[in-house]
């Protein structure tokens, strides 16, 4: 394997772990705020996806269908928030995956109602068509750069909430003791619906983001969401921080696990989840 | 859990084995020339609720909640695929202790990690083992890749040349999964019952108190760990058999989470209620799929209407039958009345709670 080649992978595992992480710091921040444990997270990245596949062709402007899908994906999380959630905050972890399940069912099932069971693709909008000549014969797409630029500058923007502002501090006293934050005056109640809702949109707005890169076919969110919680289990659950460092890893694991050992590359990322929790079970960060 | 059930559950239950135990006799009556069809799908659901109650253990007793139970059920259905002889049949004296003591190795090695952690956290680890085998077979070479392995023939039951059962028979393999089912539940119940049950129970009610009282509680929680994962193998060994093939998704977070489903459908921590729960989803599974190709969608609002309305599923009714009182208290009552979105602070307060104490 020759250096540029190396860069290449180098950068796709980047890349990869980039989108990881803008899934994996809803989920991780669900749980850590909400005690809730949301099995559907995939299911929002797919209806991220499918919605630009939609828009895009209806809108004719891949930038315009994401301005749209924003806030449809938002509006979703909200009903899925007040109508269902609402009651099990209460209840055993077990009520909200069955619940959470049960969601990924009618989701996935409204998904091949509207959309039906093809695989879709998105062209790859025109002003990061181009590629970059790294070697004579390698080349890095513009628009997979542009992906790396927005997950690190979202990932900026959450770490400044979370350090700089109040509603940060907000934030994080509710992971320590949610009791004592509502004590202080807090209302709990919007603080969990907002961040469910950013969650969500979150996750949809990485589906929206991968979807040129990706193939958009039913069922994509599941694989996406396992992989997440390898990630939010390596990072510690209710750590952005550990999701970012966590996503990263397992980016770079799978990408260079499948040139380097394809034959264990789908067993790779578990392997280093079972190696953290023997040493550490509750995960880097926690 | 209750160590002793109302007359009524006995009752009911031994109407219901009997019920099903002579099918043979009303099933052609009352499906006609479907009956042999669905003889088969009866034989399906008597494995699926020994799936179910070996997942009860775990969930129900010990309260440890896995969503990578399917790792076992596949686990069972994969090694008697391919350990079984490609041109004759595979003696079951042999193939039997094999699927239990390969299962009870991989249950030993996932238990030893994931018992490690607790809650969420549980929860996420069993799913990811889950999904490791399940990439596993699903990328492997040896293994058949998504097409999974086809089993030739079902393992003979035989002494010295003298068959005892022909498995091939289909009712004959009914009644055997029915035995299976039955002796499943009088294990479960044996062991609930006895003082290794009653640590579980302590477990499951103040994991921290049981530890200061001096027992080894990961001990007792991985022990409950193999003897689930082997259960589950046993059925998933009738199912590869029951099927013809061992497939990947029989090992897919998806049959762990219809397993799941079953049990909270049919009322968990109590042994009986998962049987009722395999019979009821399957039931309502094939009725959906009757009425329209997207029955996963009516599947999936039955899913999250149980949790609503029925958090303690068919048992819970059998044991406690509903009365003014209790219908007052109903979750969906409650669900109905629910304080409007705006709420002050003071108002909102049994929203939130710990969720840290569940183990």
């Amino acid at each position: 394997m020759d250096l540029a080649f190396f860069g290449v992978q180098l950068l796709n595992g980047l890349q990869y772990g980039l989108l990881l992480f803008l899934i994996a710091s809803g989920l991780t921040l669900i749980f850590g705020i909400m005690g809730i444990i949301n099995l559907a997270h995939g299911a929002m990245y797919m209806i991220g996806a499918y919605l630009v596949y939609d828009l895009t062709f209806r809108l004719g402007n891949f930038w315009l269908a994401i301005l749209v899908a924003i806030p449809i994906a938002i509006a979703l999380g909200l009903i899925i928030e007040r109508l269902f959630l609402d009651t099990l905050y209460k209840r055993d972890h077990l009520y909200q995956v069955l619940l959470t399940f049960g969601l990924i069912l009618v989701l996935n099932e409204m998904q091949r109602i509207i959309w039906g069971g093809d695989v879709h693709s998105v062209p790859i909008p025109e002003l990061f068509s181009g590629r970059i000549q790294l070697t004579d014969n390698l080349q890095y797409s513009h628009y997979r750069l542009f992906v790396m630029g927005v997950c690190l500058a979202l990932a900026g923007v959450i770490y400044w909430v979370i350090r700089h502002t109040r509603l940060g501090i907000i934030i994080r006293a509710g992971a320590v003791n949610r009791d004592m934050v509502e004590g202080l005056g807090i209302n709990v109640r919007t603080l969990f619906t907002l961040i469910f809702s950013v969650g969500v949109a979150l996750t949809a707005f990485a589906g929206m983001i991968a979807a040129p890169l990706t193939s958009i076919a039913p069922g994509m969110g599941d694989s996406i969401l396992i992989t997440c919680f390898v990630v939010v289990v390596i990072g510690g659950i209710g750590s952005i921080k550990g999701a970012f460092w966590g996503a990263i890893l397992i980016g770079m694991a799978e990408t260079f696990g499948s040139v380097l050992i394809p034959s264990l590359a789908s067993m790779v990322i578990y392997l280093i989840m079972a190696a953290v929790l023997l040493v550490k079970p509750r995960g880097l960060f926690a | 859990m209750l160590h002793r059930y109302p007359k009524r559950v006995v009752i009911i239950m031994l109407v219901l084995t009997a019920f099903v135990a002579i099918f043979p006799l009303w099933g052609p009556l009352v499906f006609g020339a479907q009956s042999d069809f669905m003889m088969e799908k009866m034989t399906l659901m008597l494995i699926l609720a020994l799936f179910a109650m070996s997942l009860d253990l775990l969930v129900g007793i010990v309260g440890l909640v896995s969503l990578g139970h399917a790792l076992f059920f596949g686990l069972g259905a994969y090694t008697l695929a391919l350990a079984s002889p490609a041109f004759s049949p595979a003696a079951i004296w042999w193939m039997m202790p094999l699927v239990m003591l390969i299962s009870a190795l991989a249950a030993l090695v996932v238990g030893f990690l994931v018992i490690r952690t607790k809650g969420i956290f549980f929860i996420m680890t069993t799913l990811a083992f889950g999904q490791m085998l399940y990439y596993f077979v699903n990328t492997s070479r040896h293994t058949g890749g998504t097409d999974g392995v086809f089993i030739m023939f079902r393992p003979s039951v035989e002494i010295g040349g003298t068959v005892l059962l022909d498995l091939d028979n289909p009712l004959t393999f009914f009644y055997v999964c029915l035995a299976m089912v039955v002796v499943g539940y009088l294990f479960l119940r044996w062991l609930t019952r006895s003082f290794y049950g009653q640590v579980l129970d302590g477990i499951h009610d103040n994991e921290h108190r049981m530890e200061a009282l001096g027992y080894a509680t990961s001990h007792y929680k991985l022990v409950a760990f193999v003897i689930s994962g082997v259960m589950a193998s046993l059925a998933g060994m009738l199912a590869a058999m029951q099927y013809g093939f061992a497939n990947p998704a029989q090992l897919g977070w998806h049959t762990s989470g219809e397993v799941l489903m079953m049990l909270i459908l049919g009322g968990m921590g109590t042994i009986f209620g998962p049987i009722l729960g395999a019979f009821a989803y399957e039931i309502l599974q094939h009725t959906f799929e009757h009425m329209t190709t997207h029955w996963p969608i009516l599947m999936g609002i039955t899913i999250i209407l149980a949790v609503l309305v029925l958090p303690r599923g068919i048992a819970g009714l059998i044991i406690d039958p509903p009365n003014r009182e209790s219908l007052a208290k109903s979750p969906l009552l409650k669900w109905l009345k629910r304080e409007p979105t705006a709420t002050p602070p003071e108002a909102a307060k049994p929203a939130v709670s710990t969720t840290s104490k569940e183990g």
